[in-house]
């Protein structure tokens, strides 16, 4: 006799019949990949951490080659969940941590160091001297970034002069940059055999080197960097087949997209139209706004990117306001202070006060992003007496999150005159209810979370099935879109005043911190 | 100064024994070991049973440390943790069943509310999280009450209101939806808590099989419901959903 339940849980459900989508989600802490069905639901899921290496104070690197181990571990996992083959998967999807920065032999396959990740701040000497006598906008123009460690460009240009001979093998056309969609795209297409050496426009984007007008590599900011060109990949859409998978149990799927996680967000978000934002809350958190066909300046502290191309269309520009430190915040209370056992935890410790106790949390471990980006901050909590408690504290934790939403949001409205209805959320941290009142509260605009809170991956499955036909155009997606929550603001005008000056009181003890020279 | 009350002292001894490398012993056994009448000896067990921190075999009548205890201790589920792991397929099972979705631990002898998903309709909605059910009417109240001990207890011992002329309020009664329950593996409200509405219901269960919240569906009647029985489609779904989330529960934490 068979019994239905012993079958995978996933699979007894009536929407598992085929075709579907995959999606690869490389990220910070974890990669994982999730198989899709037509109407944008979950079918499985698998997962894996990888390690964080923090060699001194500010670096943090991640091993590529234990990243590509876990990525191909998660597509088997991901696939023999959903008990399927890859003759039921139409297109495979990537989506990745940006600007992490990773240089290998093309004729191996092995990296000459571990991948410098987005937060690491040992490019911040090297900015400010590739910032001459015109400061951290010298090339804002042409990418719509600030000179900042953030970047991939830098750290490409730390590699080659910090690892022994890597320069003259770059020369010679031995060596292969990429992001991490150009990692695990090469990996996953053949690696030293064949495998395509691309990225997408919004990963090219991250870069510093992309010009934003053309969507390619500027030849000036190049030679101004001295980074050789032959190390660079081809700059491609978000959403066309790129090659097809030589490995793991999806080989022979078409792999179809790729887009910074951050623009997949938007893009599993469904924020086609111009003036629709979203804001993720993950390791970081990082609020895009979508600008349509207009590269929109940013006089407030947020920066210009490209938000996503559709093959051959016309591309999609965004405003972005980064937040380094949110979700990680919550995994320093739980790795380094001990105080929570599991992230989820934060919300126990935070609701077992009333309130923060008076202690304010500025979290600029990486210095500061959005709005200020100031390399020279460094993390500071203020207002401690001996009132304060663990709990207090994990309120803090919690209310820096809201607070730094909060500083974005009005640099968003300042920059684009768009006053945002309400604010579009997902990630890790939406789980945290007491978190999102905050938001709610501090904003003072209601918060949204919708049906698929993996939106990440969901937008490069929307992605590679557009780019394969697996559904028509963008519209069609957007009807997959509901509602799972909403929280609406419930805070007294005077009390959120009064704490917001607080918060930016704290704000003002970070900056400085570093001295020039360091 | 009064002395240390012998009865609690003995009551920690039965505890330490039962904690050691997890055993089950039989009354006899218990007995023996801390030189104690069996008489004696059972009267501890029971009030320990009761209070949930000692847990009978329904089998072979040997006991076993309770759910009351884990729940004490700092290795019980944290309902934030719960809430997280549970995200993914509460969202999904709202999406498949089209109607709102629950997920429930037990607090203060009620079902207290931790997860909420709206119904999938884009109407006006506002999120529950936080508030407090009945155990005794609800399908996620009867889930607790049928599969946590401590549930059961509390259930039994509170006024059981009549929220409705359908609200099964009489011990006996009672006693035999929850075996129904227990032996079907899940628990539904016909119009016995709200007018109208109708849910099903069916438990989380973490790594060591602990009972530790149920996760169910509420709708209007007449979409949840067919010639006076819940559709077995739902059922389906969302004993899909408690298995996947207890699934997830059993992988070690993030
Ligand atoms: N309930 C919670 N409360 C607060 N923070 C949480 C909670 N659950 C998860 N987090 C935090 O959210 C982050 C994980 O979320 P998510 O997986 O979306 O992150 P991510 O940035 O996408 O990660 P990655 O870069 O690996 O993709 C972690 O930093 C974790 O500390
Ligand atoms: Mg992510």
């Amino acid at each position: 006799m068979t019994d239905v339940n012993t079958t995978d849980a996933n699979t007894t459900d009536a929407h598992s019949s085929g075709p579907f989508i995959a999606a690869i989600d490389q990220g910070t802490t974890s990669s994982r990949c999730i198989v899709f069905d037509r109407d944008g639901r979950i079918v499985s899921v698998d997962q894996q951490e990888h390690a964080q290496i923090f060699p001194k104070p500010g670096w943090v690197e991640h091993d590529a080659s234990e990243i590509w181990t876990r990525v191909q571990s998660v597509v088997d996992g991901a696939i023999s969940k959903a008990n399927i083959t890859a003759d039921d998967i139409k297109a495979i999807g990537i989506t990745n941590q940006r600007e992490t920065t990773v240089l290998w032999d093309k004729a191996t396959g092995e990296p000459v160091h571990n991948a410098i990740v987005w937060q690491d701040t040992r490019t911040d000497a090297l900015c400010r001297e590739f910032g001459r006598n015109v400061g951290q906008d010298r090339f804002r123009r042409e990418t719509g970034l600030p000179l900042a460690s953030y970047f991939a460009g830098p750290k490409i240009r730390w590699l080659l002069d910090n690892v022994e001979g890597l320069r003259e093998r770059a020369e010679r056309g031995e060596i292969l940059f990429g992001t991490m969609d150009s990692w695990v795209i090469w990996n996953l297409t053949g690696g030293p055999d064949g495998g395509v050496h691309v990225t997408d426009v919004t990963n090219a984007s991250r870069t510093l080197l992309m010009n934003l007008h053309t969507l390619d590599w500027d030849d000036k900011i190049l030679a101004s960097l001295d980074i050789p060109k032959q190390l660079l990949p081809q700059i491609r859409s978000s959403a066309e087949v790129y090659g097809t998978a030589a490995c793991t149990l999806a080989a022979g799927v078409p792999v179809a997209s790729a887009l910074g996680d951050q623009q997949a967000a938007l893009f599993g978000q469904t924020c086609f139209s111009e003036g629709e934002a979203k804001s993720t809350y993950g390791t970081g958190t990082f609020i895009l706004l979508n600008t349509g066909g207009q590269i929109v300046n940013s006089y407030s502290g947020l920066i210009t990117t490209v938000g996503y191309r559709i093959g051959d269309q016309a591309p999609v520009y965004a405003l972005e306001g980064s937040i380094a430190v949110t979700g990680s915040l919550v995994q320093w209370m739980r790795d380094q202070m001990g105080l929570i056992k599991s992230a989820a935890e934060i919300e126990t410790l935070a609701s077992s006060v009333e309130d923060n106790g008076g202690a304010y949390f500025v979290p600029a471990f990486s210095g500061l992003f959005a709005p200020y980006w100031r390399s020279d901050a460094r993390g500071v909590i203020a207002g401690l007496t001996r009132y304060v408690t663990k709990g207090h504290l994990a309120r803090a934790v919690l209310e820096a999150t809201a607070w730094q939403t909060r500083e974005v949001v009005d640099a968003m409205q300042k920059d684009s005159g768009v006053e945002l209805a309400a604010v579009k959320v997902d990630g890790g941290m939406t789980s945290n209810n007491l978190l999102m009142q905050t938001v709610a509260d501090f904003v003072d605009a209601p918060v949204v979370r919708p049906m698929v809170a993996e939106t990440t991956c969901l937008g490069a499955a929307y992605a590679a099935g557009l780019a394969v036909g697996f559904w028509p155009d963008t519209e069609a997606l957007r009807a997959n879109w509901r509602r799972a929550a909403e929280w609406t603001p419930d805070m007294d005008a005077a009390a959120r005043d009064r704490e917001y000056k607080n918060w930016l009181k704290a704000v003002e003890r970070t900056m400085g911190w570093l001295d020039e020279e360091n | 100064m009064p002395g240390p009350i012998q009865s609690l002292t003995r009551a920690a001894a039965v505890l330490r024994l039962l904690a050691g490398g997890e055993r089950r012993l039989g009354l006899s056994e218990v007995a023996a070991s801390l030189g104690l009448a069996k008489g004696t000896a059972h009267g501890i067990l029971r009030t320990l049973q009761q209070e949930g921190f000692v847990e009978q075999d329904t089998v072979s009548g040997k006991y076993q440390l309770g759910a009351e205890l884990l729940r004490l201790g700092n290795s019980y589920l944290d309902v934030h943790e719960l809430r997280a792991r549970a995200l993914v397929w509460a969202d999904d099972l709202a999406r498949a069943s089209g109607e709102s979705v629950y997920i429930g631990v037990l607090h203060h002898k009620g079902v207290l509310i931790v997860h909420h998903v709206f119904r999938p309709d884009d109407s006006r909605q506002v999120l529950e999280v936080g508030a407090m059910h009945p155990l005794h009417s609800t399908a996620l109240g009867k889930v607790l009450s049928a599969f946590d001990p401590v549930a059961h207890n509390e259930a039994m011992d509170v006024e059981r209101t009549a929220f409705t002329h359908r609200t099964v309020v009489e011990a006996d009664a009672f006693e035999k939806v929850l075996e129904d329950t227990r032996s079907r593996g899940w628990a539904s409200d016909m119009e016995e808590t709200w007018e109208g509405l109708a849910s099903v219901a069916a438990p989380i269960h973490d790594r060591r099989r602990m009972p530790v919240g149920a996760v169910g569906l509420t709708g209007a009647v007449e979409r949840v419901c067919e010639e006076g029985e819940v559709r077995s489609r739902l059922v389906a779904s969302v004993r899909d959903a408690a298995r996947s989330i207890s699934r997830d529960l059993g992988s070690s934490p993030f």
